[in-house]
């Protein structure tokens, strides 16, 4: 067991002890009458919506987030991902609708009578406090002991790696320090829900993959529901065990990354996530991922079943481990498909300009509106 | 480098004066000419001994102390409410604590006097502390208006997020992070109050403060030495809260943990 896991075990005891039952709640001659467990949902969100004057930021939202998932907000800037995120922190009320956590109603709850805490997307961290009084604080406000609460603190400050910088200001850490610190003052309260606000933001894309893994592990050790909120589509289909994509303050669709990416439900969500080329054949409109798109060489024959399109290659865009091709097709739209490098240095550039042949398997397209037919055509 | 002879001109323009009060406050001659036949302390005593300059020393004391504390109450309120509320017309009613210190103060001083004597209320320390407290609000009102601003707003969310109510929020977060801003606010104040002779003119009855004791002596050309070692001495009460102040609002401490990001 690594330093930070038992740091996490010690950080949430009531986490260990949801798995096994308490025997002495049940008299032993009971017999087995008890319904089988459901799982109880951490977060409903019912109808809400709220609107600033004219603007409406969240626009109807319904929403069942389960005890230990790790759920992520995803859409643009002003999108309302943040807003339902601050309604369900509390700093926010909204215009019509309900609010539950943990099965209880909390729609007209201050912050500070919530079960939740939260990651601000600027840490918010109290300058004129040390770090580890930044992250005691939230125990010191519910009265816990001194002596648990220091213990508490060193645990969480190892939890995130911080071990041995507890007296120092938070204006003596680094970016990812600070994002820390903000992780370890919210976990160590241990609420029904962990609300993060874009943490990882303000960090350059080297540490923000690293903290991506790293926040993952956290949260799978203290097992609390974590409700995350980012506008990167990367972060959310690495992260999430579940995912809500929003637009103009509704949920365009909500489901595992994988159903989300590959089943997109609307163009719109096609569009966000992803490169997607939409098209429209015989009244059916559909997604085609780039990278499930075959260039033919010359001369190459497509497999059988495969449907096969003509176009003209007119920009060849080098990443690195891939090329992107913009493709005009004979019958008008712009298609973009991606293929690894795995040609000789330099043989992509040769395409430029260059009539091609595209081919796709119809499996491997997806009709928009229509989430259980998988086929095309 | 003719900027530097420039600037060095430009504060012996400003400070020789000064520094000469400083110098005639030690003359043994009681005229004062350059240079200066000798040094001698004997026009501290002498200052001290004078009843006159002791009582207006008590009475810019109290009259200090007192509008300060006062603008500390009053302008640290109006400074919260103006920070944490919207309200129609919340603008006019900001430039209108500011504007006491802009009026020229002789304007605060007659329409004070004015008022007073409508309202048959007589000149006293009472009064002198009003009109002090007039522009007195206006520096603490702007310092702690100035720290409220700098502040973090999602450190008072914060706190409410881990558990704090508005007054645990008020207790651990705001009030730490504006102390300093109050303090300096509350030293500027006093040190405006100390060296203020216009607003005073017209709201003083009979006590006169320090500031006015020398003007009078000035008027009448006599005790030229003791208000010399007056005038030195006001300038210190004067410069200290002020150094004070702005290293406390400047520089260094927790004056400059509020930025930090």
């Amino acid at each position: 067991m690594t330093e930070a896991e038992r740091a996490a075990q010690e950080l949430s005891p009531k986490m260990g002890r949801m798995g096994a039952e308490d025997p002495s709640k049940v008299p032993p001659s009971a017999p087995q009458a008890e319904p089988p467990k459901q799982k109880k949902p951490a977060l409903r969100i019912q109808g809400v919506r709220k609107s600033y004057g004219q603007v409406v930021a969240v626009a109807g939202v319904d929403l069942v987030v389960d005890e230990g998932e790790f759920f992520t907000l995803l859409g643009p800037s002003g999108s309302g991902k943040t807003t339902l995120l601050r309604l369900i922190a509390g700093f926010e009320r909204p215009d019509v609708g309900r609010i539950e956590l943990g099965g209880r109603d909390v729609t007209n709850l201050p912050p500070y009578a919530r079960d939740t805490n939260t990651v601000f997307q600027d840490y918010a961290l109290f300058p004129h406090m040390s770090v580890a009084q930044n992250i005691g604080y939230g125990l010191r406000i519910k009265g816990a002991p001194r002596q648990v609460r220091e213990r508490r603190v060193q645990r969480a400050l190892e939890m995130v790696r911080l071990g041995g910088l507890g007296h120092r200001r938070p204006n003596q850490l680094s970016g990812g320090q600070r994002q820390r610190v903000a992780l370890a003052r919210a976990v160590i309260n241990e609420p029904e829900v962990l609300l993060l606000d874009e943490p990882l933001g303000a960090l350059d894309l080297k540490l923000r993959q690293e903290m991506q893994i790293e926040l993952k592990q956290i949260q799978k050790e203290v097992g609390i529901t974590f409700v995350y909120v980012t506008h990167d589509q990367e972060e959310a289909l690495t992260m999430s065990d579940r995912m809500a994509v929003m637009s103009n303050g509704q949920i365009e669709q909500i489901g595992p990354p994988v159903e989300v990416y590959e089943q997109p439900a609307t163009e719109f969500v096609a569009g966000f996530i992803g490169i997607s080329n939409v098209l429209l054949r015989d009244g059916v409109r559909f997604v085609i991922r780039p990278e499930k798109i075959r260039m033919l060489a010359a001369g190459e024959q497509a497999e059988p079943g495969m449907t096969v399109e003509r176009g003209q290659v007119e920009e060849v865009i080098y990443i690195g481990v891939s090329t992107r091709y913009l493709v005009r097709l004979d019958r008008g739209e712009q298609l973009v498909a991606v293929r690894q490098n795995m040609d000789a240095l330099g043989d992509a550039q040769k395409f430029e300009g260059r009539p091609v042949r595209l081919a796709w398997t119809p499996d491997q397209t997806y009709v928009l509106g229509q989430r259980e037919v998988k086929e095309a055509r | 480098m003719v900027l530097r002879v420039w600037v060095v001109l430009i504060l012996l323009f400003l400070f020789i004066p000064i520094l000469l009060i400083f110098f005639y406050a030690f003359n043994t001659s009681n005229i004062q000419s350059w240079p200066i036949p000798g040094l001698t302390a004997k026009w501290f005593g002498a200052t001290w001994a004078d009843e006159n300059v002791r009582a207006a020393l008590v009475v810019s004391l109290q009259a200090g102390l007192t509008a300060t504390v006062i603008a500390l109450v009053l302008g640290s309120c109006a400074a919260f409410a103006i920070h944490r509320t919207a309200f129609f017309g919340r603008e006019v009613i900001s430039l209108l604590f500011v504007l006491p210190l802009a009026l020229p103060g002789i304007i605060t001083g007659i329409a004070l006097n004015a008022f007073f004597s409508f309202n048959g209320i007589s000149l006293s320390l009472l009064t002198i502390v009003v009109g002090h407290t007039t522009f007195c609000i206006v520096v603490v009102y702007n310092n702690v208006l100035a720290r409220l601003r700098r502040t973090q707003g999602s450190l008072l969310e914060a706190a409410m997020d881990l558990g704090a109510n508005g007054f645990q929020a008020f207790r651990d977060i705001t009030l730490p992070l504006i102390s300093t801003a109050v303090v300096a606010g509350g030293m500027l104040a006093f040190a405006l109050s100390f060296d203020e002779v216009i607003v005073t003119t017209f709201t003083a009855g009979s006590q006169s403060t320090l500031p006015i004791w020398i003007y009078g002596q000035i008027r009448h050309g006599v005790l030229l030495p003791e208000v010399n070692v007056v005038v030195s001495f006001v300038i210190l009460i004067t410069v200290i809260p002020v150094v004070i102040a702005a290293r406390l609002t400047g520089g260094g401490g927790i004056a400059r943990v509020p930025a930090a990001r």
